[in-house]
């Protein structure tokens, strides 16, 4: 408290400090004015109004009606479609995060140590990552992996004939997943800018003791850079497990061909929106909400084991 | 000496290099020169460079919904400027009390603000919905515009306390010796020397307004108020699987916008993205 009083300068006397201070906490609810409503109505309210709705069955046109935990038992234990879009999902996550990372982290690599037209590497690689969420993207996607698409007119070039792959229940997931790590360019900006924080002494100092490229960058780059990893791995995980555009477009709003791009918010959209099941959907997203803490908290829990962070080892 | 001599080392590195480049552009590549194309080329022809160069996909797609394509752009462009102002002016007043202002409760609210960043948009979706239809405001902008009136993109919030702190505090100290309220510091202070976080908050903003998708496809249900990527689903529901030529014309047009920012501010992006795991 008396350092406060002090740093407040000239005006000294505990009187007029506490005055001070009174008058800035005002200011600053004041500046905070919109951010406070916001929180309140259109966050926090509605996470406590979906949570009392996941417990009720509501259809907008209803009072919503007391269930109890219905919801969360038919989830589990009679919904086939709500267990398989959890399924999709999770494949989707665990395949299509590690390989967009991995991209991202030999690009980066690449990119790294001075290399002539660095920028326009850099921004042709990050422009898809700028593009990939948009609905005229799927739609080339739809185009380019279609029945006659763009890769089976190539294909045909070779004499292969394909199928539609988007088409397909064992292919549709699979052009979604390549449609993810195509926008492997943000990561990449990500890992850069952790390469650029490694001082270069430390491989000046790895060569003169003859470590060659291989075991500079297992001794050196790799460790130094798990921090970046980790970010990066918590990012796109959460945001992987949301996404809703690409598989919407591709498969035409429906989740198909037999629910194998069924993503588990777009589940959650046709619960909610089509069937105006709102309690359902309101459940699926509580759901949501704790998988996407239990993951992230795991994620920090496992993050102790294999995250250097050099001075508070 | 112009040219130095080249080791074989980057020279391949260069090579491989343009051509990942390539494998990753062609998509976007094939599109555009699809949509030049006659309709019966596209499928023939893999290749980039088109035989015949044709506009017409782009006028047949143009007038191909109810209204002409200008009509929805027009639509996400209002959405997207006002998106893009709101979040400018209720994301920087909130960071300025977070980064310069001592109030009671300020790490708490300051942890909060930061874990709502995490927060999937679905959880919050129904609730929302239900209010924004209760309050009759389904096909109006409110449901929309509303939530960045009220800071809840709390990512930017993040980015500008973060470029505010690095602000030397002497600043406002002088400023407020010679009499000037927070009002006039944040006004006359801080907010001129916050220009890059700024650009970056608005480049971001405009992008992600302009991709986005589902809560324009949950809000905006009449045709009269279609944005662009409401408007392009319908062209999929409503055009065959074999006409692509005028959806990809249109396709190009709704990408457009972002590929001129993209080459405007590069700078802001890359360093928006480099500092904050923004996408």
């Amino acid at each position: 408290m008396t350092e406060v009083s002090v740093a407040s300068g000239p005006a000294g006397g505990g009187h007029r400090s506490t005055q001070r201070s009174r008058r800035e906490a005002r200011a600053a609810y004041l500046f905070l004015a919109p951010w406070f409503v916001g929180l309140l109505v259109i966050t926090i309210g509605p996470i406590f109004a979906s949570l009392y709705l996941s417990f009720t069955d509501y259809s907008l046109l209803e009072e919503a009606k007391w269930v109890g935990l219905d919801n969360y038992t038919k989830m589990f234990t009679e919904d086939p479609r709500f267990l398989n879009s959890l399924q999709v999902t999770t494949i989707y996550v665990i395949v299509s995060v590690p390989l967009q990372l991995a991209f991202a982290l030999a690009l980066a690599l690449v990119l790294d140590r001075g290399l002539r037209g660095l920028p326009i590497y850099r921004s042709i690689f990050y422009l898809p990552s700028l593009l990939g969420g948009s609905v005229a993207i799927a739609i080339l996607w739809r185009k380019v992996f279609g029945a006659d698409g763009l890769v089976n007119a190539v294909l045909s070039v070779f004499g292969i004939q394909g199928t539609g792959w988007v088409g397909h229940p064992d292919y549709a997931l699979g052009t979604l997943i390549l449609l993810h790590v195509w926008t492997f360019g943000a990561p990449m900006i990500i890992f850069l800018a952790g390469l650029r924080q490694i001082p270069s002494s430390y491989y000046e100092a790895a060569a003169v003791d003859g470590a060659g490229a291989l075991r500079q960058f297992r001794s050196i780059t790799l460790p130094l850079l798990t921090p970046i990893i980790f970010f990066n791995l918590v990012l796109e995980l959460i945001k992987s497990f949301q996404s809703f555009t690409q598989a919407f477009i591709v498969s035409g709003g429906r989740g198909g061909p037999a629910d194998s791009t069924l993503f588990y918010t777009l589940y959650l959209y046709l619960q909610g929106f089509k069937n105006y099941d709102m309690g359902y959907a309101a459940a699926m997203a509580w759901v949501l909400l704790l998988i996407i803490a239990g993951l992230t908290g795991v994620n920090f829990l496992a993050s102790k084991y294999w995250v250097f962070y050099g001075d508070t080892k | 000496m112009l040219f130095r001599p080249l080791n074989g080392g980057p020279v391949v590195k260069h090579i491989l290099l343009i051509g990942f480049g390539l494998v990753m552009l062609y998509p976007l590549l094939w599109m555009i020169s699809s949509s030049l194309k006659p309709e019966e080329l596209i499928f023939r022809e893999p290749g980039l460079w088109p035989s015949q160069v044709t506009t017409e996909n782009y006028t047949e797609g143009w007038y191909a919904l109810k209204h002409p394509f200008g009509y929805y752009l027009w639509n996400s462009a209002v959405i997207t400027v006002l998106s893009v102002v709101a979040n400018l002016v209720a994301c920087s007043l909130a960071a300025y009390a977070f980064a310069r202002l001592n109030f009671p409760l300020k790490k708490l609210w300051f942890a909060i603000m930061l874990g709502t960043i995490m927060l999937p948009y679905h959880v919050t979706i129904v609730p929302q919905y239900i209010m924004f239809s209760k309050l009759d405001l389904i096909n109006t902008i409110w449901p929309l515009v509303m939530p960045k009136i009220l800071a809840t993109d709390a990512f930017f919030i993040f980015l500008m306390v973060q470029f505010i702190r690095t602000l030397p505090r002497e600043l406002d100290e002088a400023a407020e010796i010679d009499g000037a309220g927070y009002w006039r510091i944040f006004i006359r202070v801080v907010m001129p020397l916050c220009m890059p976080a700024l650009a970056t908050t608005a480049i971001f903003t405009f992008i992600w307004t302009w991709n986005d998708f589902l809560s324009q496809l949950l809000y905006l249900n009449n045709p009269d108020n279609f944005t662009v990527p409401v408007a392009l689903r319908t062209f999929l529901d409503a055009s065959s699987d074999s006409s692509w030529g005028p959806m990809f014309a249109m396709s190009i047009i709704a990408l457009g916008p972002i590929f001129g920012f993209f080459l405007a501010g590069q700078k802001y992006l890359i360093r928006g993205v480099a500092t904050t795991g923004l996408k």
